[in-house]
C-alpha cells in the first residue's frame, strides 16, 4: 500500500536472461496485490478510511464534545456504542471483501508458469516471474505477464490468442514473433538469447506498443503485433516462448483496471442534502435553546443560585448559553442518527441478495444467475427513465443460424406455414453421423436434394465448406470445433457440415473436407480475402482431379454484377429470393464459382505475385488483381442467415416503454441493420408517425435535419390533436375505458355505463389516432456533430421528444458521450446495458450499468453494476426489483426520519420546562438503544421485505413504475411531511404526559411527576407509537416482520426491566440510577392511560388521512393491491400458488417468443474481418483491423425502407381496409379473444388458477387459460365476449402497444382516471396478439396469416 | 446427469425466502376495518373518559399557597431572610368530610429540580453507602463536594444540599383547642429508593460513618439526625430525604409530605376548622418560587386529574366524527367490493 514509488519511468530497458541487469531498474515483480490491507495494517488503515466519511467524523466530533464535562449532556457511551457498532460492521464488511481479494490474489500469484532459467525450464509461481525472464506458454494457458513473443511452435512464428478478458472480443487474434528470434526454430537457443528491449514505460493502451529490440548489434522494431498481454489465453498454438517486458502491476491489464468511479444514487444525493438541512435545523434548534438558556439564566438561573450555583467556569449567562448550545447539539444529534447510513447499506445489501437469488433472472442455458455487483444502487433501479442499449449480444444473441438458401433458383428452408404447428426439426444423424446436433433446419427437400446428388446443391455446399477462413480444431476424436471469426461464417460452415460437406482441417496450402463421408483434400491456391470495399471473398482451389476453381461468396450487389451473362435468368430468380430473405430480416450472401484453366490461373498467379511484392499501393494493386479474376462467375445461389434476437426482447422493450422508459439503442452497426433490429424488437413500429433519419455529414446539415425533424413533429402532433377532437378517438377511448374497467377492475359503475354506450364499435378511422409517435435514427458521423457543445441542446430536445432513438455506427466513446449528454441535460436516471468491451464506457458513465454476461467476454459484466445473461431480465430487474427497492428505500427513509424526529424533538419541548439546561427526557440507556435496538429491526425488516404489490403485478402493470421516475415516494415534500409528522408526534409525546402527570399520583398518593416516571412514560409511549406507525407502514407482514415488530417491543420491555433491576444497580450503583422505575411506573393505570391517549392522538389522524387518501386519491399500486386482496379473499378455497402466478406472466412472454416470428426483418451486414485469408496462406502480413464492420449491399435494406415508406403511405390512405379486414373477418374476432380473456385471467386468476409450471408456448398457455378464466371469473360474460371482441381487436390494433396517447390524455382528469389508464395499460399489454395480427396483416398479403395466427392461438 | 447438475449449479435456491414469496399478511386500510375500528375506539375512549371524569370529580383537593407574598398572608413575615426559625400558621376549614386516606403534599413552583446540572450534582455511590465516597465525594457534586475547609460534604451535591426544610403540623380546632392530626411519614418514598437505591453504610452507630465529614451547607442537622423520633428513619434512608431526592420532572411539582391515616382521621378529615403550623425555613421568593400545601385523596386512578378524562372524551368523540366522515366518503367513492 505504502510502497515507495520509484520515480516515473521514462523508458524501459529489459535484457533477456539477465536478472542482475534488470534488477537495477527495480521493475515491479509479477506479484499482484489488489488487496488493501494486511493483518497489521487493517485496523489503522481501515479506521482512517472510515473516518474520512463525514458522518463518522461528525460522530467522532460529538464524542469528543461529550467528554467535556461542562457540555456533556449525555454519557459518552450513547455515542460510542452506535459509532463502534457502525465502524465494526463496516470493518467486517471491508475485511471480508479484502479477504476475498487476498484469496484471488493468492490464487493468481500462485499459478504455475514455466520459466527458462539457465537453459532449463523450471516451474515457477507467477509471482516469482521477473521482468527479463523468458517463459514458456502452452496452449489454453493464460499469459502470465506482458511478454514479447520470441518463438512459437506454429509456423511463421504465429500464435493465436483470445483476448476476452482484456477487451471482451472473443474472436481469435494473431500475434507473430520477431522474425529473427523465431528463425532459429529451436527453443533451446533462447537460453542464450541476450537481446535487449528498449520500450515505452507501462501504460494502459491495449492496442499500442512500441519498442526496439537490440540483438547482435541489430535493431528490430517491435509493435503490438509482437506482444502477448497478460490476461490473454493462448489458442491453437502448442507452445510459445516470450520475454517478460511488463510484470504484475505494470501490465496493461492491471493498468487498465482503474478503480471504478463510485456511483451514488439520487436518493443518496437527496439524503445528503436532507442531512445537511437537518444539520442546519439542528443548529437552529441549538441556537433557539441557547438563547432560551441565556434568557433563563439571566431571569431565573442567576436567582436560583442559592440552590444551584453556576459552575466555576460559567460566570455569566452568555457563556452558559454557549455551553448549552453544544450540549443541545449533543442531545439533538439523534435527528441524524448514525444508524441511518448503516441501515441504508444493510437494506441495499439485502436487496442485492434478492437480486442474486432471483431464480427468474437465472439463465439455465448459461448457468448464470443475475448478480448485483454494486450493492449501493438498487433503489435507483426503480427510477430509470432512459435505457441505453447495445445491440449485438444484448438485443440479439449474436448467434447466426443458417435459415434459408436458394440453390439454382430453388428456394429451400421456406417453412410452409410459419405460424402453424412447429415443423419438425430435421434429423441429420442417419444421413451424416458427423452432423452437429445443435443445427436446426426444417425443410427436408434440401436434404433430399443433397441425397439424390444434385450437382448444384453439392457445389453449393462445397463452396460453403471451402470458401471461408474458419479454423478447425479437433478437441477429441471426431469432435470438431470451428473457430470462426464472424458468427455467420461459422453458421455457413456448420450448415455445410450438416449437409454432408464437412470442413475438416486446413494447412496453409490445403483444405481437407469430407464430401458425403469421403475425405477430399483440395489444394488451396489462393485466398482472395474479404474487405469492406470488396464485400466478398474468394478461394481458388485445385481439386484432386486437378481442376482449378474459384469459389466466391459475397454481398449480392457486388457479386451479381460479376456474373457471367448466361446467368441472367437465374440471377433474376435468385434476386427475388434475396429480396424475400431480406424482407424477412435475414442476412444474405450470394455464392458463385468460376472454373479456371491452368493458363488462366498461371497468368493470374503471376500478376498476383507481382502485386503482392509491390511496395507502393500494394493493397490497391492486390484488389485490382482480385477484381480481375472474380469475373464471369457462375451463380450458385444465395444463403440467408438469421441473427437471432435474444429471448423476450420485444416484450421486454414493450413493457419497459409502457413503464415510460425511453430506450435508445446505441450500436456500431450500420444504419440499415440498426433500423431493422429496431423493427424486429418492436422499438420501431409501422404505427409510428415518422421515423427521422439524421445522416448529415456537416454541422449545418445535421442541425438542419434536427430542426426539420422537430418542426415536423410539432406540426404532426398539432394535426393529430386536432383530429382527436373529432370524436372517433373519443369513442375508442371510451370503449377502452369501458373494457379496461370491466376487464381490469370491474369496479367502476361509470365505466360500465360508458361501455354500454359504445357497444357498437366504430370500426373505421382508427389508424388516425395512433400517430404521434416518433423515432429518430442518427448516424455516427452526424452524432459527432450533434454532440458538439453548440448543438447538444438541439439534439437532446429533438431526441427526447422521440419515443425511440437509434444511434448507429457509434464508437464506444460516443456511446459514453451520449449517456453523459442525457445525464447532463435531463435530470433523469440513465441505465446502460451492453455486453462487450465497447460498452464499458457507457456502462461506466451511466447511473446504472448493466452487463450482459453473455458471449462477448466478461469485460462489460466486470465494469457493470448489475449483470445477468438475458436482456429480458431487465424488465424484472427494473420493474420488480428496482421498483421494490425504491419503494422500500423511500418508505424506510420516511419512517426513519419520522421516528428520529419524534424521538429527538421531545427534548426540544422539554427544554422550555427545564431551564434550557439540555436535560434529557429519557434515560441515557434508552437514548443509546433506541436507534440500534428498539426501533431498528422493524424498519429494517420493512426496508428489506416490504412489497406493495406482488412481483407479477408490477410486470402486468408497468405504469406502477412511474412513481419512481417522477420521484414521488421520497422527495423534499415527503420529507417535510415526515418530519412534520415526527414533530407532531413529539409534541403529543411530550405534552400529553406533561399535562397528565403533572398532577397525577399513584394510588398510594406518591406523585407521578418525578423525572424517572416521566421518562419511562414518554419512552414507552414513544416506542409504542413508532411501533404502531411501522406496523401501519408495513404492507407485507412476513414472519420476519412479525418477529421484528413484536420482538422489538418485547425487547424494549425486557431491556427496560433489566436495566432497572436491582441486580445491575447493585453492581454499578452510579450507572443505573433508574432502578425500580420501570416496575413502579408500568404498574400505574394512569401511565397506561396516558400512553394509550398519546398513541391514539398520534395514530388516529394518520389512519384517517391514509384512509381518505386511499378512498379519494388512490394510487395505482393501492388499487392493484386492493383488487388483489379482494380476489384473494374470494378465492381462498383455491390453493395459493404464487409460483404459478408469476409463471403465467413470465411464460406469456417466453411462449410468445418461442413462436418463430415470420415478421422479423433484420437485414444484416456481412460482418467479417479482413486479413485471415492472407494469414492462412502466407502468414506474412499480419494486419488485423480490429473493428472491420463490413458494409453490405444497401440495396435490400434501402428497398426495405422504401417498402416501409410505401406501407405507411397505404396505411394512412386506406385505413378502413385495415380495420375492416380485422373487425369484419370472423377469424379476427376469434383472434382477439385471447387478449380479452387473457387480461381477465391475469387479473382474476393468474395467481389462483392453477397453471402448470411449464407452460411452453403462448398457444399452450392460451388454450389453457381461456376456458378456465372465462369459466371461472365471468361465466355470465361468455356470450358477451363475442360482442366485445371485435371492438377489442380494433382497439388493440389502433392503440397498439406503444401508442397510448389516449391513456395519457384521459388519465387522471376524472376521479376514476386511474382505472382508465389501468385498463388501457393492461389492454395494451395484452394486445400483443393484436399487434402480431396487425403486423402480419400488413406484411403478408391478405388475411390468411391472421387466420393462421388465430388458429395457432386457439 | 452430472452435466445437468452442473448446468444448474449456480441456480439460486428456490425457497420462499430467497424468491421473496414468504407467506405474508397484507393488510390494507379498508373501510371494513377502519370505520368500525374508529367507531369502537371512539366508544371505548368515551367510556373510559366518562369513567375517568366521574372518578376525578369525586376526588377532593385542597391547595393553599403559604409562600407569603401577600402582605396579608400569615407567613409574610417569614419571607424576610433575616428571620430565623420562623413559625407561621394557616387556618382553613373543611365543609364536608374530606374522605380518607388523605394525602398531604407540599408543592413548589418555578423550582427547577429538572435542571440538568442540578440533577447530576449527586453521588450515587455515596448514597449507596459506599464509605470510600464519604471521604472523597464525586466530582459531580461540585461545588458541594467539599466545604471551605476542604471537608467532604455528605451527602454531597446541590440536590441534597437544597433539601426542602419546611415542616408542618396540622391541628384540628375542636372546641377552641388544637387537636393534632397525626401525620404518617412512613412509606412515602418509593420502595426501591428506600430499600435498594439508597443505603446507609453498615456502621453502627450511624454517626460514626459521618466522622470527618460535614453536613450540607443548608442543612440544619446532619444526615444521621434527620428524624430524631425514629432512629431507622435517618441517614440516607430518611423518607423526606428520599422524597426530595426523587427529582421532579417539571418546574412545578408536588411532593408527598405525610399521610393522614391514623387515629381519629382514618376515615378522613371531618368537617371543621383546621390550622396548619408551618416551620418556614425554605426560601423560594428570591427566584420567584411559590410554596403550597395540598390535601388530596385518591381513587383507583390516583389523584385528581380532570385532563385525562376530558382528553379521552374529546378523542373518543373525534374518532366517532371521523368514522362518520369516512363513512360518507366511503359511500361516495367506495371501491365496490361486490364486483
Amino acid at each position: 500500500m505504502f510502497r515507495k514509488r520509484p520515480p516515473p519511468e521514462e523508458e524501459r530497458r529489459v535484457r533477456a536472461n539477465d536478472r542482475e541487469y534488470n534488477e537495477k531498474f527495480q521493475y515491479a515483480s509479477n506479484c499482484i496485490v489488489t488487496s488493501k490491507y494486511n493483518i497489521i495494517t487493517f485496523l489503522p488503515v481501515n479506521l482512517f478510511e472510515q473516518f474520512q466519511e463525514v458522518a463518522n467524523t461528525y460522530f467522532l466530533f460529538l464524542l469528543i464534545l461529550q467528554l467535556i464535562p461542562q457540555i456533556s449532556s449525555l454519557s459518552w457511551f450513547t455515542t460510542i456504542v452506535p459509532l463502534a457498532l457502525v465502524l465494526s460492521i463496516t470493518a467486517v464488511k471491508d475485511a471480508t471483501d479484502d479477504y476475498f481479494r487476498h484469496k484471488s490474489d493468492n490464487q493468481v500469484n500462485n499459478r504455475q508458469s514455466q520459466v527458462l532459467i539457465r537453459g532449463s525450464l523450471q516451474n515457477e509461481k507467477w509471482m516469482n516471474v521477473r521482468v527479463g525472464d523468458i517463459i514458456k506458454l502452452e496452449n489454453n494457458q493464460f499469459v502470465a505477464a506482458d511478454v514479447l513473443l520470441l518463438f512459437s511452435s506454429e509456423p511463421h512464428g504465429l500464435c493465436y490468442i483470445e483476448t476476452a478478458e482484456l477487451d471482451g472480443e472473443t474472436n481469435m487474434k494473431v500475434r507473430q514473433s520477431v522474425s529473427v528470434t523465431s528463425e532459429p526454430g529451436d527453443p533451446n537457443n533462447l537460453a542464450s538469447f541476450d537481446g535487449e528491449v528498449v520500450c515505452e514505460p507501462p501504460n494502459n493502451k491495449l492496442d499500442r506498443f512500441c519498442g526496439t529490440l537490440y540483438w547482435r548489434d541489430k535493431k528490430y522494431t517491435l509493435t503490438n503485433q509482437n506482444m502477448l498481454l497478460r490476461g490473454c489465453v493462448l489458442r491453437n498454438t502448442e507452445a510459445c516462448y516470450g520475454l517478460v517486458i511488463f510484470a504484475g502491476p505494470d501490465t496493461k491489464l492491471m493498468q487498465n483496471s482503474g478503480r471504478t468511479k463510485f456511483k451514488r444514487t439520487s436518493i443518496d444525493r437527496l439524503m445528503n442534502t436532507l442531512v445537511l438541512w437537518i444539520f442546519g435545523f439542528l443548529v437552529c434548534m441549538g441556537v433557539i435553546l441557547a438563547v432560551g438558556n441565556a434568557v433563563w439564566e439571566r431571569e431565573v438561573g442567576s436567582l436560583f443560585q442559592s440552590y444551584l450555583p453556576w459552575d466555576p467556569p460559567v460566570d455569566n449567562f452568555l457563556f452558559s448559553a454557549f455551553l448549552s448550545f453544544w450540549s443541545y447539539v449533543i442531545i439533538l444529534n439523534t435527528v441524524v442518527p448514525i444508524s441511518l447510513y448503516v441501515s441504508v447499506e444493510v437494506i441495499r445489501l439485502g436487496h442485492s441478495y434478492f437480486i442474486n437469488w432471483d431464480q427468474q433472472m437465472f439463465c439455465s442455458q448459461c448457468n448464470t444467475a443475475a448478480a448485483a455487483r454494486t450493492t449501493t444502487l438498487n433503489e435507483e433501479l426503480g427510477q430509470v427513465e432512459y435505457i441505453f442499449s447495445d445491440k449485438t449480444g444484448t438485443l440479439t444473441q449474436n448467434i447466426m443460424s443458417f435459415n434459408k438458401c436458394s440453390i439454382n433458383g430453388q428456394t429451400y428452408g421456406e417453412v410452409a406455414d410459419p405460424l402453424g404447428p412447429q415443423p419438425k426439426k430435421l434429423d441429420f444423424t442417419p444421413f451424416n453421423p458427423l452432423a452437429d446436433p445443435g443445427f436446426c433446419f426444417y425443410d427436408d427437400t434440401l436434404l433430399e436434394s443433397v441425397k439424390v446428388g444434385d450437382s448444384h446443391t453439392h457445389e453449393f455446399f462445397r463452396l460453403l465448406s471451402l470458401c471461408h477462413t474458419v479454423m478447425s480444431e479437433e478437441k477429441s476424436e471426431g469432435e470438431l470445433v470451428y473457430k470462426a471469426q464472424s458468427p455467420d461464417e461459422g453458421a455457413l460452415v456448420a450448415a455445410a457440415r450438416n449437409f454432408g460437406f464437412m470442413f475438416c482441417s486446413r494447412t496453409p496450402g490445403t483444405i481437407t473436407i469430407r464430401e458425403m463421408g469421403q475425405p477430399v483434400t483440395y489444394t488451396l491456391l489462393a485466398i482472395l480475402d474479404f474487405n469492406n470495399i470488396r464485400k466478398r471473398m474468394s478461394v481458388i482451389v485445385r481439386n484432386p482431379e486437378g481442376r482449378i476453381r474459384l469459389y466466391c461468396k459475397g454481398a449480392d450487389t457486388v457479386l451479381l454484377e460479376r456474373l457471367h451473362p448466361c446467368n441472367q435468368e437465374l440471377m433474376n430468380i435468385t434476386s427475388d429470393h434475396l429480396n424475400e430473405y431480406a424482407a424477412d430480416g435475414l442476412r444474405t450472401l450470394a455464392l458463385a464459382y468460376r472454373d479456371l484453366t491452368e493458363d488462366e490461373w498461371e497468368a493470374w498467379a503471376e500478376s498476383h505475385r507481382c502485386a503482392g511484392k509491390a511496395t507502393s499501393c500494394r493493397e490497391d494493386r492486390l484488389a485490382a488483381t482480385y477484381d480481375q479474376i472474380e469475373q464471369d462467375m457462375m451463380l450458385l445461389g444465395a444463403t440467408a442467415i438469421e441473427d437471432k434476437l435474444q429471448e423476450g426482447v420485444p416484450e421486454t422493450i414493450a413493457i419497459l416503454s409502457l413503464a415510460n422508459i425511453k430506450i435508445w439503442v446505441l450500436t456500431g452497426d450500420k444504419q440499415e441493420t440498426a433500423v431493422n433490429i429496431g423493427y424486429s424488437c418492436k422499438m420501431l413500429t409501422d404505427d409510428m408517425t415518422e421515423v427521422f433519419i439524421i445522416s448529415g455529414h456537416t454541422v449545418q446539415s445535421v442541425r438542419q435535419e434536427l430542426r426539420r425533424a422537430r418542426e415536423r413533429m410539432i406540426e404532426l402532433s398539432r394535426t393529430r390533436d386536432g383530429g382527436k377532437e373529432e370524436g372517433t378517438g373519443g369513442w375508442s377511448e371510451a370503449c377502452f375505458m369501458g373494457n379496461g374497467v370491466r376487464e381490469g377492475q370491474g369496479r367502476d359503475v361509470a365505466g360500465g355505463v360508458k361501455q354500454l354506450q359504445c357497444s357498437p364499435p366504430p370500426p373505421s378511422n382508427l389508424t388516425d389516432n395512433i400517430s404521434g409517435e416518433f423515432a429518430l435514427v442518427i448516424n455516427g458521423h452526424s452524432l459527432a456533430h450533434a454532440l458538439e457543445a453548440d448543438m447538444e441542446t438541439e439534439f437532446v430536445s429533438t431526441a427526447c421528444a422521440c419515443k425511440a432513438v437509434i444511434c448507429c455506427r457509434v464508437t464506444p466513446l460516443q456511446k459514453a458521450q451520449v449517456v453523459e449528454l442525457i445525464k447532463k441535460h435531463k435530470k433523469a436516471v440513465t441505465l446502460a446495458i451492453g455486453d462487450g468491451a465497447n460498452d464499458v464506457g457507457m456502462i461506466k458513465s451511466a447511473h446504472i450499468g448493466v452487463g450482459i454476461s453473455g458471449q462477448e467476454g466478461i469485460q462489460a459484466a466486470l465494469a457493470s453494476d448489475y449483470s445477468f445473461s438475458q436482456f429480458r431480465f431487465l424488465q424484472r430487474l427494473l420493474l420488480v426489483h428496482g421498483r421494490w427497492s425504491y419503494l422500500r428505500m423511500c418508505r424506510f427513509l420516511c419512517y426513519f426520519f419520522y421516528k428520529n424526529f419524534a424521538f429527538t424533538m421531545v427534548h426540544f419541548w422539554f427544554g422550555f420546562f427545564c431551564g434550557f439546561s439540555a436535560q434529557t427526557v429519557y434515560d441515557q440507556y434508552f437514548i443509546t438503544l433506541y436507534n440500534i435496538v428498539y426501533t431498528s429491526l422493524p424498519v429494517l425488516a420493512m426496508g428489506i421485505f416490504d412489497q406493495d404489490v406482488p412481483d407479477h403485478r408490477s410486470l402486468e402493470y408497468p405504469k406502477l413504475y412511474e412513481p419512481g421516475q417522477l420521484n414521488l415516494l421520497f422527495n423534499k415534500r415527503e420529507f417535510f411531511i415526515c418530519i412534520a409528522q415526527g414533530i407532531y408526534t413529539s409534541v403529543v409525546l411530550f405534552f400529553v404526559p406533561y399535562t397528565v402527570l403533572s398532577d397525577a399520583t399513584q394510588s398510594t398518593g406518591v406523585p407521578l411527576a418525578d423525572h424517572q416516571t416521566f421518562a419511562m412514560t414518554t419512552a414507552t409511549a414513544l416506542v409504542i407509537v413508532v411501533s404502531v406507525q411501522i406496523a401501519l407502514g408495513t404492507g407485507f407482514w412476513t414472519v420476519i416482520n412479525h418477529v421484528c415488530v413484536w420482538g422489538s417491543l418485547g425487547s424494549y420491555f425486557t431491556i427496560m426491566f433489566a436495566l432497572h433491576s436491582q441486580t445491575l444497580f447493585r453492581i454499578f450503583p452510579s450507572q443505573f440510577h433508574f432502578v425500580g422505575s420501570a416496575q413502579s411506573t408500568l404498574l400505574q393505570p394512569v401511565v397506561w392511560l396516558t400512553i394509550a391517549l398519546a398513541t391514539a392522538i398520534c395514530i388516529v389522524p394518520v389512519l384517517a388521512v391514509r384512509f381518505l387518501k386511499l378512498a379519494l386519491r388512490p394510487r395505482l399500486s393501492d388499487t392493484v393491491r386492493y383488487t388483489q386482496l379482494v380476489r384473494q379473499k374470494k378465492r381462498k378455497a383455491v390453493s395459493r400458488s404464487a409460483g404459478g402466478g408469476w409463471r403465467s406472466a413470465g411464460s406469456v412472454s417466453e411462449g410468445r417468443l418461442g413462436t418463430r416470428g415470420g415478421s422479423r426483418r433484420s437485414g444484416y451486414a456481412f460482418a467479417h474481418q479482413e486479413g485471415f485469408g492472407e494469414l492462412i496462406t502466407s502468414g506474412k502480413n499480419m494486419r488485423l483491423s480490429s473493428l472491420a464492420l463490413a458494409t453490405f449491399a444497401s440495396r435490400h435494406s434501402s428497398s426495405w425502407i422504401d417498402t416501409l415508406r410505401r406501407k405507411k403511405h397505404t396505411h394512412t390512405h386506406t385505413p378502413p381496409s385495415t380495420s375492416e379486414e380485422c373487425s369484419s373477418a370472423p377469424s379476427c374476432v376469434s383472434g382477439s379473444v385471447p387478449p380479452l380473456s387473457n387480461s381477465s385471467s391475469i387479473l382474476g386468476g393468474s395467481q389462483d388458477t392453477p397453471i402448470e409450471e411449464d407452460v411452453g408456448t403462448a398457444s399452450a398457455q392460451n388454450t389453457q387459460t381461456v376456458p378456465t378464466s372465462s369459466a371461472q371469473t365471468q361465466p355470465a360474460l361468455a356470450p358477451d365476449s363475442e360482442a366485445t371482441a371485435p371492438q377489442d381487436s380494433a382497439l388493440a390494433l389502433s392503440t397498439g402497444i406503444f401508442t397510448s396517447p389516449a391513456v395519457r390524455y384521459h388519465g387522471g382528469d376524472s376521479p376514476g382516471g386511474w382505472t382508465v389508464s389501468l385498463g388501457t395499460v393492461q389492454e395494451a399489454l395484452f394486445g400483443w396478439k393484436g399487434i402480431a395480427v396487425h403486423t402480419n396483416a400488413s406484411n403478408s398479403p391478405g388475411a390468411p396469416s391472421v387466420a393462421k395466427e388465430t388458429s395457432q392461438l386457439e | 446427469m452430472v452435466k445437468q447438475k452442473q448446468e444448474t449449479a449456480n441456480q439460486p435456491d428456490n425457497t420462499a425466502f430467497t424468491q421473496q414469496r414468504l407467506p405474508a399478511w397484507q393488510p390494507i386500510i379498508s373501510a371494513g376495518i377502519v370505520i368500525p375500528g374508529f367507531l369502537i375506539i371512539g366508544l371505548a375512549f368515551i367510556g373510559i373518559g366518562v369513567a375517568l371524569f366521574v372518578t376525578s370529580q369525586s376526588i377532593q383537593v385542597l391547595e393553599m399557597d403559604y409562600t407569603g407574598v401577600d402582605k396579608t398572608s400569615p407567613c409574610n413575615r417569614c419571607t424576610d431572610p433575616n428571620v430565623k426559625s420562623c413559625l407561621c400558621q394557616m387556618d382553613f376549614s373543611i365543609d364536608t368530610l374530606f374522605k380518607g386516606p388523605v394525602f398531604f403534599y407540599y408543592g413548589l413552583s418555578n423550582y427547577y429540580q429538572n435542571f440538568r446540572k442540578y440533577g447530576v450534582s449527586i453521588d450515587y455511590n455515596q448514597l449507596f453507602g459506599d464509605l470510600s465516597y464519604f471521604t472523597s465525594p464525586s466530582e459531580k457534586c461540585s461545588p458541594y463536594q467539599y466545604d471551605n475547609n476542604n471537608n467532604p460534604i455528605v451527602p454531597c451535591g446541590a440536590m441534597a444540599n437544597s433539601m426542602f426544610s419546611d415542616t408542618f403540623k396540622l391541628f384540628q380546632i375542636v372546641n377552641g383547642t388544637n387537636k393534632e392530626v397525626p401525620l404518617d411519614g412512613k412509606g412515602i418514598a418509593w420502595w426501591t429508593d428506600s430499600n435498594i437505591k439508597y443505603r446507609n453504610p453498615s456502621v453502627t452507630p450511624l454517626q460514626m460513618a459521618f466522622n470527618n465529614t460535614v453536613k450540607p451547607l443548608l442543612w440544619a442537622n446532619p444526615a444521621y439526625q434527620l428524624d430524631p423520633a425514629d432512629a431507622n428513619n435517618n441517614g440516607f434512608i430518611n423518607q423526606d430525604f428520599l422524597v426530595w431526592m426523587r427529582r421532579a420532572a417539571l418546574p412545578n411539582f408536588r411532593k408527598l409530605y405525610r399521610r393522614i391515616t391514623s387515629g381519629d382521621y382514618t376515615q378522613g378529615l371531618p368537617a371543621g376548622n383546621y390550622t396548619l403550623q408551618i416551620a418556614y425555613n425554605y426560601p423560594v421568593l428570591s427566584f420567584g418560587g411559590r410554596k403550597t400545601v395540598v390535601f388530596s385523596n385518591v381513587s383507583w386512578m390516583g389523584g385528581k386529574n380532570d385532563f385525562l378524562g376530558i382528553a379521552y372524551l374529546v378523542i373518543g368523540s373525534m374518532c366517532i366524527i371521523m368514522s362518520i366522515v369516512m363513512l360518507i366518503v366511503y359511500a361516495k367513492f367506495r371501491f365496490s367490493e361486490e364486483e
